[in-house]
């Protein structure tokens, strides 16, 4: 039992240190914040978000989300900020321009591929 | 004999689809294209590591130059310091350092032990003019012309072989 309690309260230390604690005003602030740092890709470990990433350039940019909602800036603003450095590649959330378009439409084009073939099959064995 | 073909396309479309993955697997690279080429250097006003007062950007007006991003910390920079005293030293571009996320003591004692290739180095402990940059990771290396536009990024260190193909090229068709 008490092997139980120590190995419960490290897996919960563990977790209080990788929040990181920011002055947010109120509940909207704090979920904006949270929306952002999910929805930032880690330009570092590059298949980790924002909030996930423990690298020294993810705080720094976390950081400076923190410090925009903070300030009471909008949601486009910083996603802005962002791509104006990072590009959109840095958004796990691309906005769709031609560079993007293969990206968003591709699994409908797979889609399309594979009524196409479900359709010719059906209509084959009916006739 | 067209069953047998028609049998065949998910194999084929499975072969197509490794051959793409093999592909990618050579020309996949982690880094992420700026969006900063041809635009202006953003807007910062920086300490100097050596010297009293700061430096903006406007300061930089008149002739190329390449930021070097760098930090003692960083093993790839101190991989890539032959080529940037080279390309220094060949005196064909003004190379300016911007020690990153660094402190005083350890850039400084880097620098003595290596040599300082730079003209001027900016400092930048926290990091902020780094993100306006787009830095995600040192070294990086900025070309900026004489009117202070981003003409070219290499991400990772600087190597005989992009100064040659990259660099030096870029900066012909400067001047």
């Amino acid at each position: 039992m008490r092997l139980f309690l120590i190995f419960i309260s490290l897996i919960v230390s563990g977790h209080a240190h990788s929040i990181e604690v920011y002055n947010f005003e109120n509940e909207y602030q704090r979920e904006l914040y949270q929306e952002l740092t999910q929805e930032l890709r880690c330009l570092v470990c590059q298949n980790q978000n924002l909030a996930d990433s423990d690298a020294d350039l993810a705080k720094d940019l976390k950081d400076q989300v923190a410090e925009f909602v903070i300030n009471n800036q909008d949601k486009e603003t910083i996603l802005a900020y962002m791509v104006q450095r990072y590009g959109d590649f840095v958004t796990y959330n691309p906005p769709l321009n031609t560079s993007t378009v293969f990206l968003w439409f591709s699994p409908f084009v797979v889609l399309l591929i594979g009524a196409g073939i479900l359709i010719y099959n059906i209509r084959k064995k009916q006739s | 004999m067209k069953k047998t073909i028609i049998s065949l396309i998910p194999l084929a479309l499975l072969l197509g689809l490794l051959a793409l993955l093999f592909l990618n697997m050579g020309y996949h690279t982690e880094q992420v294209p700026s969006p900063l080429i041809g635009k202006p250097v953003p807007a910062f006003e920086l300490p100097l590591l050596y010297e009293e007062g700061t430096l903006t950007e406007q300061d930089f007006l008149g002739e190329p130059w390449l930021l070097n991003v760098w930090g003692s910390w960083c093993p790839n920079c101190l991989y890539e310091h032959p080529v940037v005293t080279d390309l220094a030293q060949s005196g064909q571009l003004k190379v300016v350092g911007l020690n990153w996320k660094d402190e005083f003591k350890n850039a400084d004692t880097w620098l003595k032990r290596l040599g300082n290739p730079y003209h001027t180095i900016l400092v930048d402990y926290k990091g902020d003019v780094a993100i306006d940059f787009g830095v995600y990771g040192a070294p990086e290396s900025f070309l900026i012309d004489a009117n202070g536009i981003i003409v070219h990024k290499i991400v990772g260190e600087l190597t005989p072989g992009n100064v040659k193909d990259e660099i030096l090229p870029k900066l012909a068709q400067l001047q």
